[in-house]
């Protein structure tokens, strides 16, 4: 399964490393990156592929909104095939 | 890559707006634990429950997390009790106890099917259960009762109707001291439909499959922010907005639904689309009507901004999912609204407004406040009204009333959580005895007869 990841939050050093070194960790493998400034905020969206990953979907959800939370970001990490549903017939 | 934009809009509704899926609702067929021993009977009934709905706590919560979009309630819906209690005679209350208890072993929020179906007459054990309702709704804290009085194809069975009257005061006076809830957990309906979620009406009929999932979504909040973005629209674009926005949620459901039923491995019956509002600020049903221009829900104007808002939500939600059902449309409870509550403390809400507006809406005079010291017959004629409408109509109407106990109009009755708090209404106090007290059967109209 594919889940998107996304992080809004002020702009700093090191805000793509942490997420992509958290899903490296757990073993989710990033396919694609968008990410845009807009006055100051950042913000990003990462699709990642879970289907080798060494950790539960809920657990993965956790730790990143966690360390989000450390950073001042908010993370949410949702199942593609929400969006998918919502905008595509 | 699916676009940013979309991404971005569907967290906004869900984190800003209130999107969620009010309710998964497992219906259990427990025609197969009848037994002409009530004791059997029951442990049948709890075995199969828990059994069936194991995993339905756990599935929702996983769902939930995965998806990332909030599921409010488990429930589970059951064959109405009437039917199972008839084959062993004695108290029902016993059965009602035995749901309490598996619904608390579950871990869900909500248990219906405390249910009688009387809308041509009273079958062997469907006059014991109504008047034992007052009793179960206030001895256990999860079970729901409802009662179908009336039908398109059968008519107002008016001796029920009389008699529900006296159960839904009694529900609440034995409540009395817990803000009368017994009589919020206690619809009387004509119309019902066997496969809604929602409660306190959901039952399991008999025509269902023995166990199915259904879903009821939720988001007024998010048909509000996306009328806002329109200020300047005509009807037609608003009518448009609604169709596009119900779209969107409902296909939320269906994936919630279908998802749910592959990993409990029981089928997906249906998709109920609704707009559900709860008490939180930005999940009003009325807040939508006001946005389409109106100073306060209530004012004229508000049957016609409903019955676009109904009628536009069913036909945006419909293309979205495989199967529709249950009560459909948008509620209009007034406790569980914070624009509605807002509506009756301004006094631009009334009872006879509500009365007009549910021949559009998906269901009917839904969480009103009344006096305590409304007689039963009076609460007879507003439920043979609302029946009526529904005959007539060929729609689901419904009744759940709340008699509050020793207070007046104006004051307040607080249930807090979902249930939401309110004023006490004003309602016409010219009696209907007479009419009430006749008895009888309102004979089937003319719509019946479409074969």
């Amino acid at each position: 399964m594919r889940a998107v990841i996304t992080v809004v939050g002020k702009d700093m050093v090191g805000i793509l490393a942490g997420v992509s070194g958290l899903c490296a960790e757990c073993g989710a493998n990033v396919i694609e990156v968008s990410q845009s400034i807009l006055q100051d905020m950042f913000c990003m969206i990462m699709l990642v592929d879970m289907s080798k990953s060494s950790v539960k979907f809920s657990d993965f959800s956790d730790i990143l909104q966690e360390s989000g939370k450390k950073k001042g970001l908010v993370i949410h990490v949702m199942h593609e095939d929400i969006f998918n549903s919502m905008h595509r017939i | 890559m699916i676009n940013t934009r979309d991404i971005l809009e569907t967290i906004h509704m869900i984190k800003d707006e209130n999107l969620d899926i009010r309710t998964i609702t497992m219906g259990i067929s427990l025609l197969d634990c009848i037994s002409t021993d009530a004791k059997q009977a029951c442990d049948r009934i709890y075995d199969k429950i828990t059994r069936v709905a194991g995993n339905l706590v756990r599935v929702g919560y996983d769902i939930e997390k995965e998806y990332g979009i909030p599921i409010i309630n488990k429930r589970v819906s059951v064959t109405p009790i009437a039917m199972i209690a008839a084959a062993s005679g004695g108290d029902p209350v016993r059965f009602a106890l035995t749901l309490d208890r598996a619904a608390k072993e579950l871990g869900i929020d909500f248990l219906g099917g405390y249910s009688a179906l009387v809308q041509k007459g009273f079958a062997a054990g469907d006059e014991r259960l109504i008047r034992s309702i007052p009793e179960a709704l206030s001895s256990t804290e999860f079970v729901c009762s409802s009662v179908n009085v009336g039908s398109t194809k059968a008519g107002i069975n008016m001796d029920a109707v009389a008699l529900m009257g006296k159960i839904i005061k009694e529900s609440a006076q034995r409540t009395a001291d817990a803000c009368c809830i017994g009589a919020a957990k206690l619809v009387a309906f004509c119309n019902a439909p066997e496969d809604n979620p929602f409660m306190a009406g959901a039952f399991h009929g008999a025509g269902e499959p023995d166990c199915v999932i259904n879903v009821g979504v939720s988001g007024p909040g998010v048909v509000r922010h996306a009328l806002k973005e329109c200020p300047d629209g005509d009807i037609t674009d608003v009518a448009d907005i609604i169709k596009k926005t119900a779209f969107k949620i409902t296909r939320m459901g269906q994936l919630v639904a279908k998802e749910a039923a592959k990993r409990l491995n029981v089928p997906f019956g249906i998709v109920d689309l609704s707009l559900a509002p709860t008490p939180a600020v930005g999940d009003s049903v009325a807040h939508i009507l006001e946005e389409m221009g109106l100073e306060h829900c209530g004012a004229h104007g508000t049957t016609a901004a409903l019955a676009i808002l109904n009628d536009a939500v069913k036909k945006g939600g419909i293309m979205a999912s495989s199967h529709v059902g249950g009560l459909s449309g948008a509620f209009i409870p007034v406790t569980e609204d914070a624009g509605m509550i807002e509506a009756v403390r301004a006094g631009s809400l009334t009872i006879e407004k509500l009365e007009a507006m549910t021949a559009v809406c998906s269901v009917g005079l839904d969480m009103l406040i009344i006096p305590g010291d409304t007689p039963p017959e009076v609460i007879s004629a507003i439920l043979a009204d609302e029946a009526a409408i529904g005959m007539i109509n060929s729609k689901t109407t419904a009744i759940r009333l709340i008699p509050a106990i020793g207070k007046k109009v104006g004051e307040e009755l607080n249930f807090g959580g979902l249930l939401g708090s309110g004023p006490v209404m004003k309602l016409n106090t010219a009696s209907p005895e007479k009419f009430i007290s006749r008895g009888g059967r309102i004979p089937a109209p003319l719509q019946s007869l479409k074969n």
